[in-house]
């Protein structure tokens, strides 16, 4: 297993801003990495750390075993996806495509050629002799996919690329981005605000916050084990139970996480964790109806298929939970 | 109804724009008229005759010559200065950003603001202190510092459409920084540059205040078409030359004004 990329305890400061703080990381070669945080978490920051825009603060920077410190970004064998797509309205699409190769002084048949092949590989095959102002954002977005992917990067870099795309079509290019990945065996390194996205996409994610990372591990672990209260929040809305309710429940940590689809509105069956309180809130999701239940001041969210039906507001009812969804927390 | 009838502006107001525009321009046909005039000691109306040989006449006086390719020449070198170093300027203060950089802009601009007679005083008695004898040089400088500002103020507006994406993706790809203002920058910012550059030249060309008080002997257009009004002989002479900067200068500030209109689609979205 090859380290694609490898933070050493990297700090970038912005005057008293610690945009990135002391982070450890290290991707593998043919990763599929997703770096998830709200915005203002640093996650950008690391990307612009990898492609050579920001220099670290303090810490150290390897690409492919090589010190990154100091490498602009033209010699780096890391290409960009930007989330404004950046490309260069003067040039024809073909020209945008094959401007890395340009700089690099391929000769012109043999980029064209490379081009070409590319703009196939994004399906916008044809589309050469077209200007970006005519294409839509998700044909731009292609075109920026591929005017990276032709230099043959060592590890690409996505910056919230699906962000300004519609839901239709962001699910699909999640899909294509994917097996585009796995076909290509490119490191993806992928920035994004949405954990849907970096959930069903990634190979391990990173959650970032105040510039630190929160947690780093697969998605099912992210998911199903958040280590703080944040990830707990951030990653698919956990419940977080409070010391108290931890006591009562007999855990000795003083705070846990419960997925409220984990959540029965029931009678505990044998060996199950149960508590009672009032409904004080319910909304219809379609394949859910999230119902939130008062458990004396604590607020729990219960995912109930739709199917079931809905305990009026305000009455009295009886939650229940196997103690092995009950997952306890650092305090952060 | 009502747009119906908006669409006609009332007679009053169409006089007054028709006096307004006729006002501006009437007098520049006189100066046409009074190039094929017959009498050469005052500008008498009607001219008494038409005639063309002072084209003729102005062809050979070396005194035309002469203040002309000076002309030329100062703001030929003016302009060029200005296309470097207000578009270094202008992409300093757009692109980055560093303490001062709203002073900087501003003292950029300042020159053109300033009333040609403060320039020009200010220039000379520097040039004095600094014991700088006056030449073509010392006009070349007097002019390049408002032609920076009509160079500067086309490049500013124009980088700051330029998303800073662009240029990082630009370096992403590949692109050194030299590469990336070549293949990128340049043509962003280039029908600015020459719009900027058109002006700038045309400035210099017909500039008087700053001239007087930074040339030393030599005469430049201007100055020369000013030293000859006060002659009262081969007038006509003057009129012959002007007419000719006019045409030879209206042609590209009417190919600067359409480069610049068309910006908006060459600049246009960065997505």
């Amino acid at each position: 297993m090859t380290t694609a990329v490898l933070f050493d305890n990297v700090s970038r400061h912005f005057g008293a801003v610690r945009a990135v703080d002391s982070v450890n990381l290290s991707i593998v070669e043919g990763e599929f990495f997703a770096m998830l945080g709200p915005s203002g978490s640093g996650k950008t920051t690391c990307l612009r750390l990898m492609a050579g825009f920001e220099q670290p603060t303090t810490g150290h920077i390897e690409i492919f075993g090589e010190t990154a410190e100091g490498v602009p970004p033209y010699r780096r064998s890391v290409n960009t996806v930007f989330q404004d797509y950046a490309l260069f309205s003067h040039l024809s699409i073909l020209d945008n495509v094959a401007y890395g190769l340009m700089v690099k002084g391929i000769g012109r048949e043999e980029r064209r050629k490379a081009a070409e092949d590319a703009l196939a590989m994004v399906k916008l095959p044809g589309y050469g002799a077209r200007r970006p102002g005519q294409l839509s954002g998700g044909q731009r977005q292609r075109v920026a996919l591929a005017r990276a992917l032709v230099n043959k990067p060592k590890v690409l870099l996505l910056d919230e690329p699906l962000g300004a795309l519609d839901l239709k079509l962001r699910e699909q290019m999640q899909e294509e981005l994917k097996s585009l990945q796995k076909s290509l065996g490119i490191t993806f390194v992928f920035v994004t605000h949405d954990q849907g996205e970096a959930l069903s996409m990634a190979d391990r994610i990173a959650v970032f916050n105040e510039g630190r990372i929160q947690q780093l591990g697969r998605p099912e672990e992210v998911y199903n084990q958040p280590k703080t209260r944040f990830v707990a929040d951030f990653v698919g809305s956990s419940n977080v139970l409070s010391a108290k309710l931890c006591q009562r429940l007999g855990l000795k940590s003083s705070f846990a996480s419960l997925r409220p689809e984990s959540v029965a509105i029931a009678p505990a069956a044998d060996g199950a964790l149960s508590l009672s309180g009032i409904v004080a809130g319910r909304s219809f999701l379609g394949a859910t109806n999230r119902i939130v239940v008062d458990v004396d001041g604590n607020r729990i969210a219960v995912a109930s298929p739709a199917a079931q039906n809905v305990p009026a507001m305000g009455s009295p009812v009886t939650i229940s939970f196997a103690a092995r969804d009950l997952h306890p927390m650092e305090d952060a | 109804m009502r747009s119906d009838k908006s669409n006609h502006a009332p007679l009053g107001l169409k006089i007054a724009a028709a006096a307004g525009l006729a006002f501006m321009h009437l007098p520049i046909l006189l100066i046409f008229l009074y190039a094929f005039t017959t009498e050469e000691k005052t500008y008498q109306f009607p001219p008494p005759g038409l005639t063309t040989q002072w084209f003729a006449v102005a062809w050979s006086r070396p005194d035309v010559w002469a203040a002309l390719t000076l002309s030329v020449k100062v703001a030929a070198i003016a302009t060029a200065a200005a296309l470097v170093l207000g578009t270094l300027c202008a992409a300093a203060v757009s692109q980055t950003r560093f303490f001062g950089r709203e002073t900087v802009s501003l003292l950029v601009i300042l020159p053109i603001a300033l009333p040609g007679i403060i320039t020009g005083i200010a220039l000379r008695s520097a040039f004095s202190m600094a014991d700088i004898p006056f030449s073509f040089w010392t006009i070349v400088l007097g002019h390049a510092t408002f032609c920076i500002v009509v160079v500067y103020n086309n490049a500013v507006a124009r980088f700051r459409r330029i998303s800073g994406s662009l240029i990082e993706a630009s370096m992403d790809l590949g692109a050194d920084g030299f590469q990336t203002f070549r293949y990128v920058i340049l043509p962003n910012i280039g029908t600015a540059l020459l719009a900027g550059g058109m002006l700038a030249f045309a400035l210099s060309f017909d500039e008087v205040i700053v001239t007087t008080f930074t040339a030393g002997q030599q005469s430049t257009l201007p100055i020369w078409m000013l030293e000859e009004l006060i002659r009262p002989r081969q007038r006509p002479v003057t009129n012959v030359v002007a007419m000719i900067v006019v045409i030879g200068t209206f042609l590209p500030i009417l190919g600067a004004y359409y480069l610049t209109r068309d910006g908006d689609q060459i600049a246009g979205a960065g997505k």
